[in-house]
């Protein structure tokens, strides 16, 4: 087991190194660079710019030397630990991401909890009654759940505020919030609008979680060691709880590792719909103005968490189930 | 004569399927008298495991007893009808494991594959510890693990220290039989159930474990209800014998009186079917005519009629046969000892 | 009569005995009447597919400004008691603020509807030109214009809009998954029956593609497409890039299966009689999994269809004037523009449809070829 751990752990930085030349052409892909979006840009809003100008500044950016050369700054600079300059915004990446990751963190975690919360006792209630009323309207619920896009569901539940609420839920705080600098208000009215981006980001996630747990239960429920547990004398609900629970949630917690890109992702799509502060719009925005060192940066960022993410989830799948954990010798 | 530790008197399990309704037990009737091993035998799908799982009241849905009582005598007290209890009740499950404990089929598939097997006996010592030690102070763990460790080494587990924390998976089937039987009587039940235990194992084992069941029920007079298809075991391990067919009771009697003098056709069909060794060689070996039959699609009548040598034509098909006393302790359900049955409209 | 003849089966018993394994599975598929309505749906759904413009009431480019945010005529089967199609008329007022057009449904006035009406002009199929719709308004100023589900801030007709949608979403789906079951089978394949080289090669692959973060990597790629590609262009391309992800789960699964089945005896017997490689994992190997590649891959078509949705709702996708259900809920990211006229959120309901409907038949299909459930 911890050879397995380890040899990919060394792996990790070649992998890195593999995805961030993948991660950089795909960036510098679009025909064009930088420039050509931010020309267009002020041209369609009717201001203009000289071609001496934009040639000085192709030159202070570095925009007319050759990709690989590019490429070759943006790694000097990521061995020293600096994530490089956004065209767009004239400002460090790093600071940018650090901005916007407590709030899209902060929404990954609530929305996870909300998921876990949920869908672990719907599912183990589905699964100790099935076929009855609850498991029926549960089922109903999940189906739409996991049908339901959840820019979608976002896009009808801020239509209905607005429209039968006059409420906009645009956004994490309101205007008077927004630049303030951190206080109680700030964070009570932080809680007062994140509940609702979380549990629409929760949605899918719970019917998915509930359809699964639901299965794998039932699965399990059938085995004879439920039968001889039971035949031991104990209730229902501790011996669902103790044995084939515990087997049905392994595979289930084995995801959980997949929840760390999504820590730093929180959703691109939902995000932009409401218009939240997180990573993902930035995202969005920096691929298609091009601003290569701002999207590289943060996609790398991913590709690390995705890895990791795999790994952890490994470690506790192996962790949770002796029977791996001996097969790997 | 003792009570008897268990009396079962009439009983039905009925399935409720959606193609149709599956009569698995249709009138079971049997006594366990205190220490002694009583066997249940029959072919695939005849009942004996529901018999059995309805005696714990473990019958999955869509099953359900119907019908009849099944009577369990704990000491001197009153008999309690564990057919009435719900299958939840706090009173049943106090008997479950303390007074009445199983051995289930596949030891291998029984242990929970993520706990290891000592942990799972000490769960179920901690559980009735009130039932096996009235009196005293509360159980810790250490002396849990102790008494796993004795008990381990009173069903013949060798290295019982290290054994404790293997996983079932990590034992061989010999070992995983006897860790199962262990925790079987872990809390001196009056009455075990042993369900085909050693059906999962080969014979150089199931003849270790044979033994060791009964060097336990001499030891501490536990009541067995041995059920198997295997007539060579019942031969060795039971005193008091009841075949079944297709959730009724053909016959039941001493062991003597079963294999000496078979009286039902189906147990003489049975009997002539244990191949032998005393034969002249290129003998057919002999089989009983006909297959069972779906449990949707069951004969009417007497359930073993449509491959009976003996059926009387006209009655067998129409009217099941009441199981009535052939002999001293023999009874048997079948017209050709009740004529007078036979004869009546 | 020869006495070799074999008897025909007559019990039900027997019939299940010798019915090959794909009418078992189409047997326990009937079952599931959930399952089998989600397949009537499909159906139906993939008949518009084929010809949307039969189905169309109005051309669905046609715009006019005039003629924005109409809201839904909702259609009447029955004028009284008669059976007889109507929907009720619009009227429009200028606002005299905005100066804009603001249109409300006026009962008064009825259009009747009828069924095969002459309309736009379209060819089937891209090659026979008609002029058949199955719907269209019937009153006697024939100009009179049917919105069965509105318009949109171009007056563009919604229905229409939503039947040629309909057309791209679903083969989106459909074709992006054909290529990741052609991917996934014949790289897996190569990967599990040869083994060696090409299998560590393979097995590389896969682990490096599902390291990466599909969500970021597809916004990547599909921003990285050239601005001034024909929407055709841009279709395949959409359906290249999506299907690039997802075959690796279904190339290990099938690997997985290749690697256990290579030491089966009837693979052994097989090459022993002679049949050659090719024979041996087309007619052997393949069969015994074929049917679940079949119900996962339909559990797989409902999540392109949301992914394709969500790029094109970002801009990222198929563009206008190309349409998609994700095109089309574009024009349902202002609240504002939503609250005033409602009937644009109506797509995303057909998106929950189809893919409910997908999901349905995945479960049904997966249940009924799994050889071990009930």
């Amino acid at each position: 087991m911890t050879r397995y751990v380890l040899k990919r752990l060394v792996l990790l930085p070649a992998l890195l190194f593999l995805f961030s030349v993948v991660v950089f052409a795909i960036v510098q892909a679009p025909p064009g660079d930088f420039l050509t979006t931010y020309v267009a840009t002020l041209a369609s809003s009717g201001s203009s710019i000289s071609a001496e100008q934009v040639e000085a500044l192709r030159r202070e950016y570095g925009l007319d030397r050759p990709i690989w050369v590019q490429y070759l700054k943006w790694m000097e600079n990521l061995s020293r630990g600096n994530l490089g300059l956004s065209l767009e915004y004239q400002r460090p990446n790093a600071e940018l991401i650090g901005e916007r990751l407590l709030l899209t963190m902060v929404l990954a975690v609530l929305s996870f909890v909300f998921t876990w919360i949920v869908a672990i006792p719907a599912g183990l209630y589905s699964a100790m009654h099935p076929r009855s009323a609850i498991d029926y309207v549960l089922t109903v619920v999940n189906y739409v759940g996991v049908a339901t896009p959840n820019f979608m569901l976002a896009l009808v539940l801020m239509w209905g505020a607005f429209a039968y609420f006059g409420v906009s839920v645009t956004g994490l705080f309101s205007p008077d919030f927004v630049e303030a600098p951190w206080s109680l208000a700030r964070v009570a009215d932080l809680l007062r609008h994140v509940w609702l981006p979380a549990v629409v980001l929760g949605v899918a996630g719970t019917a998915r979680l509930t359809r699964v747990m639901r299965a794998n239960l039932l699965d399990e429920l059938n085995k004879p060691y439920v039968t001889t547990a039971r035949a031991k004398g104990l209730s229902e609900w501790r011996l669902v709880v103790r044995y084939p629970a515990r087997l049905a949630l392994n595979p289930l917690v084995s995801t959980i590792g997949w929840y760390l890109p999504a820590l730093f992702s929180g959703s691109l799509i939902v995000a932009t719909v409401m218009n939240l502060p997180n990573i993902g719009p930035l995202l969005l925005r920096a691929l298609i103005n091009q601003d290569m060192y701002l999207a590289g940066s943060i996609l790398l960022i991913y590709c690390f968490l995705t890895i990791v993410g795999t790994l952890i989830s490994d470690i506790l799948l192996a962790w949770l189930d002796p029977r791996i954990r001996f097969e790997e010798g | 004569m003792t009570a008897p530790v268990l009396r079962v008197t009439d009983l039905r399990v009925h399935f409720f399927l959606d193609e149709g309704l599956v009569r698995a037990v249709d009138g079971v009737s049997f006594d366990v008298p205190p220490g002694q091993v009583v066997g249940i035998v029959g072919e695939s799908g005849c009942g004996k495991s529901v018999t059995m799982k309805a005696i714990l009241q473990i019958v999955e849905p869509p099953g359900r007893i119907v019908g009849g009582q099944i009577l369990f005598r704990k000491d001197s007290a009153p008999p309690v009808d564990l057919a009435r209890l719900s299958p939840k009740s706090a009173e049943l499950r106090a008997i479950r494991g303390a007074e009445i404990a199983l051995i289930p089929q596949e030891p291998m598939a029984a242990f929970s594959p993520i706990h290891s097997v000592g942990e799972q006996i000490i769960e179920a010592l901690q559980l009735h510890e009130r039932q096996w030690r009235p009196s005293g102070p509360r159980l810790s763990r250490t002396e849990a693990r102790s008494l796993t460790v004795d008990l381990f080494r009173s069903v013949g587990i060798s290295m019982p220290e290290e054994r404790v924390d293997a996983y079932s998976w990590q034992l061989s089937g010999g070992l995983r039989q006897r860790a199962m039987i262990a925790m079987a009587l872990s809390c001196r039940p009056r009455l075990l159930i042993a369900d085909e235990p050693t059906t999962a194992v080969d014979v150089t084992t199931q003849a270790q474990i044979l033994n060791l069941l009964r060097e336990l029920q001499r030891r501490h007079g536990t009541a067995i209800v041995f059920i198997t298809h295997d007539l060579g075991v019942i031969a060795q391990m039971a005193r008091y014998v009841v075949v079944m067919y297709l959730g009724r009771v053909m016959e039941q009697g001493s062991v003597e009186e079963i294999f000496h003098a078979p009286k039902h056709p189906y147990t003489r069909a049975l009997l002539k079917s244990i191949p032998s060794v005393n034969v002249a060689p290129r003998t057919l070996l002999p089989t009983i005519a006909g297959s069972i039959p779906h449990p949707l699609g069951r004969p009417r009548g007497c359930p073993f009629h449509p491959r009976c040598p003996d059926a009387i034509p006209g009655v067998c098909a129409e009217r099941a046969p009441a199981l009535r006393p052939v002999g001293a302790t023999q009874l048997a359900s079948c017209f050709l000892y009740h004529r007078d049955e036979a004869a009546e409209p | 009569m020869s006495v070799l003849a074999p008897a025909l089966p007559v019990t039900a018993e027997e019939r299940v005995s010798v019915a090959s394994s794909w009418r078992l599975i189409w047997w326990r598929f009937r079952k599931h009447r959930l399952a089998l309505a989600s397949a009537l749906v499909l159906i139906a759904l993939y008949v518009v597919v084929l010809c949307p413009d039969f189905f169309s009431t109005q051309d669905p480019e046609a715009t006019d400004a005039r003629l924005a945010f109409i809201p839904v005529q909702r259609l009447h089967v029955f004028d009284g008691f008669r059976p007889s199609p109507w929907v009720p008329d619009v009227a429009g007022r200028r606002n005299p603020v905005t100066l804009r057009m603001e249109w409300s449904v006026d009962p008064s006035r009825r259009i009747p509807v009828r069924f095969f009406v002459t309309g736009y002009p379209y060819r089937l199929l891209g090659l026979v030109p008609m002029r058949i719709h199955l719907l269209g308004a019937a009153g006697p100023d024939g100009r009179e214009r049917l919105h069965l589900l509105g318009t949109d801030r171009l007056g563009r007709d919604q229905w229409s809009r939503l039947v040629h949608g309909t057309r791209t979403s679903m083969t989106i789906g459909l074709t992006a998954v054909t290529f990741s079951i052609i991917l996934g089978v014949v790289l897996g394949g190569i990967s599990g029956y040869y083994g060696g080289l090409a299998d560590a090669v393979i097995q590389r692959l896969i682990e490096l593609l599902q390291s990466l973060p599909t969500i970021p990597i597809w916004l990547a790629l599909t921003a990285a497409l050239p601005r001034d590609w024909s929407p055709q262009q841009v279709f395949f391309a959409i359906t290249v890039i999506l299907s690039l992800v997802g075959w690796t789960t279904l190339g290990r699964e099938v690997r997985g299966r290749f690697l256990a089945l290579r030491e089966e005896d009837f693979v052994l017997a097989a090459e022993l009689a002679g049949a050659s490689r090719a024979r041996i994992i087309v007619r052997h190997m393949v069969p015994t999994f074929l049917s679940h590649i079949i119900a996962t891959s339909t559990l797989a078509i409902p999540a392109m269809i949301i992914n394709e949705t969500s790029l094109s709702f970002l801009g990222l996708g198929i563009r206008p004037p190309a349409i998609s259900w994700g095109v089309l809920l574009q024009e349902a990211q202002n609240i504002q523009t939503v609250a005033l006229a409602p009937w644009l959120l109506v797509p995303g309901a057909v998106v929950i449809l189809s893919v409910l409907a997908f999901n349905l038949v995945g479960d049904g299909l997966r249940d009924a070829a799994d050889p071990y459930s009930q």
